[in-house]
């Protein structure tokens, strides 16, 4: 049962296995076991970066193809739900059909980019990506009639999503069984099963045919395989489960701007989340995904503890002062990659 | 006479600047095994990858069952029913053994009985079904490669020195290994540097001078003529081997 809705592709090591099921338990449970405004959104966030991430490992870890235009793609969804849920406020058709916009949109779009790109050599098909996604951020922030501009869409989510709907009145754990809960399982449960779907593609054929481009072009196109095809498929599958996870984002924060769905930030950081968890494996967008998140967000305070209780040594707390958290998630970074050059996963299914 | 399987006309390639293959004429006949001899730098790759497609001839026909396949694609070449095995074996050393071989049957599920005629053929693969293939000794890669191009029935196939480095053992299950082929009646175009090997097993002979065929004939009247042997070849072959 397991073995198949994990596409047969189980952890394969003790460790990666103990890390997962703490994840998963984390995350499903996390209303529960984290109560608060903070941890809700920091789970929803890592739910949707890891679907996030884990498509864009489709492509760079499974394909070997450079794109920037991954944020793009992501942005896509999240602001065909912001522009729809803005002319149908509160409704699920809003929903539905801004996701599907964003999703066919996104499709076409990659198509388009990976038709006239993936021809040419791997640079030139990452540059394409870069100008193109630079270019559409751009026009969001222009066409501030239709997307907000900077300031970006607020919007309002269906009533059954929002924290003032009581599905039922007594508390679970302590905890207020609203809209707000039900959107997070949304997004929990969304997330879920589109990591399993794309578990699906990466251990069906086509997954180990984009392994062999991935590994030598010529000798995937020596046995047969035409790979602009294949990779193409790739693109767009990858930008399409991008664009949901967009969409995901959209639903969970009710609000869609450049800056949280377009910027370059967002692209490096989920190149960082797949370098640490570890490329060509799906488990390595859900682990690194979750410690980036984890990190970025709780950092400051584990630092500001640090601090607090080192306080009448010298050096020590001026060195791991919360304001200089950035560094030490640098630092961190650095020594991530160097103890694990294959990523987390990399190094546990070695068994070192 | 009948029609050659592949037939090559006046096959001109530049790589570069150079000037590779400079009107090769080849017949490859069905059915049996040629050897493509000659010494380093003849142009035996450029001619095998330019049947393959990976390098366009600039000039010539290359005719594959009557088909023209010169400047086709080569994954379209492949899709023909031409299988290559490059002279790096061109394996996907992360992929496991069995990952490599169903790769190659992109027709869908190999098929069992082929399947148990590779382990008989080379079985180390069996042994060594879930490893990754890059964990392989070099001859073992070489059985993968070859297995890997006879995964599915192919109509001829493309060898490129599959002896190269191997230990005198591993040629001698590789000659086997060919003698079979050539009983399942699968067309090859070998290219080799080892002359036992190719007297061993090869029916016809093509012999390569700088990036022209300057010899053709039986394999048989190749190996019992010495003189021929020397002015055609030279010290290029290890005859010792």
């Amino acid at each position: 049962m397991l073995n198949a809705l994990l596409s047969g592709d189980l952890p394969r090591s003790r460790g990666l296995t103990l890390i997962l099921l703490a994840i998963l338990v984390g995350l499903a449970f996390a209303p529960f076991l984290f109560p608060g405004t903070r941890s809700l959104n920091t789970a929803a966030t890592i739910c949707v970066f890891i679907v996030l991430v884990a498509s864009y490992d489709l492509l760079l870890g499974y394909t070997g193809v450079v794109s920037f235009a991954h944020t793009m793609f992501y942005g896509i969804g999240a602001y065909g739900v912001a522009i729809m849920l803005e002319l149908w406020p509160a409704s699920w058709g809003g929903i539905l059909l801004g996701s599907l916009a964003g999703l066919a949109v996104s499709i076409a779009l990659a198509f388009v980019i990976a038709l006239f790109s993936l021809r040419v050599r791997a640079i030139f098909f990452a540059m394409v990506t870069l100008a193109v996604s630079s270019a559409f951020m751009i026009l969001a922030s222009q066409l501030s009639g239709l997307t907000g501009g900077e300031d970006g869409l607020s919007y309002r989510v269906p009533r059954e999503l929002g924290p003032a709907f009581k599905l039922i009145d007594t508390e679970i754990l302590g905890v207020k069984v609203d809209g707000r809960l039900l959107n997070y399982y949304l997004v929990f449960l969304a997330s879920a099963g589109l990591v399993l779907l794309l578990l699906r593609f990466v251990n069906a054929p086509f997954g180990r045919v984009l392994q062999a481009i991935r590994e030598n072009t010529f000798r995937a196109e020596a046995i047969g395989y035409r790979t602009v095809i294949y990779r193409t498929i790739a693109v767009c599958l990858s930008a399409g489960v991008a664009s949901l996870a967009g969409s995901l984002m959209a639903i969970w924060l009710k609000y869609t701007g450049p800056d949280t769905t377009l910027s370059l930030t967002i692209m490096i950081d989920i190149l960082l989340m797949l370098v640490i968890g570890g490329m060509g494996s799906i488990y390595g967008a859900v682990l690194g995904a979750t410690l980036f998140i984890l990190a970025r967000n709780y950092l400051q305070n584990l630092m500001d503890i640090g601090a607090s209780a080192l306080g009448d040594l010298p050096l020590l707390p001026a060195l791991i002062d919360p304001d200089r958290w950035l560094l030490w998630l640098g630092v961190l970074f650095i020594l991530s990659v160097y103890f694990f050059p294959s990523g987390i996963v990399g190094r546990l299914r070695a068994g070192r | 006479m009948p029609e050659p399987l592949l037939r090559l006309e006046g096959v001109h390639t530049h790589i570069g600047q150079y000037h590779i293959l400079q009107g090769v004429d080849l017949d490859v006949p069905a059915g049996g095994l040629t050897m493509l001899l000659g010494r380093n730098g003849a142009g035996k790759t450029t001619t095998l990858r330019s049947i393959m497609g990976l390098w366009n001839p600039s000039q010539g026909r290359v005719v594959f069952d009557g088909t023209e396949i010169g400047g086709m694609g080569t994954a379209d070449i492949a899709r023909l029913g031409l299988a290559y095995v490059p002279e790096n074996m061109g394996l996907f050393g992360n992929l496991t053994v069995q990952e490599n071989m169903v790769l190659a049957a992109r027709k869908g599920p190999m098929d069992n009985a082929r399947l148990d005629w590779i382990f008989e053929l080379f079985p180390a693969l069996k042994k060594f079904w879930r490893l990754p293939a890059g964990n392989l000794s070099g001859g073992q890669k070489q059985m993968l490669a070859i297995a890997r191009a006879i995964s599915e029935p192919r109509r001829l196939l493309l060898i490129d020195e599959p002896t190269k480095g191997l230990a005198p053992s591993i040629v001698e299950a590789l000659i086997e290994a060919f003698l079979d082929l050539k009983r399942s009646e699968t067309t090859i175009l070998l290219v080799e540097q080892n002359f036992r090997m190719a007297c061993a097993v090869g029916d016809s002979v093509a012999v390569m001078d700088d990036g022209q065929i300057v010899h053709t004939g039986a394999m048989s009247e190749l190996a019992e003529n010495e003189a021929l042997q020397q002015r055609l070849l030279g010290l290029s072959l290890d005859t010792h081997q």
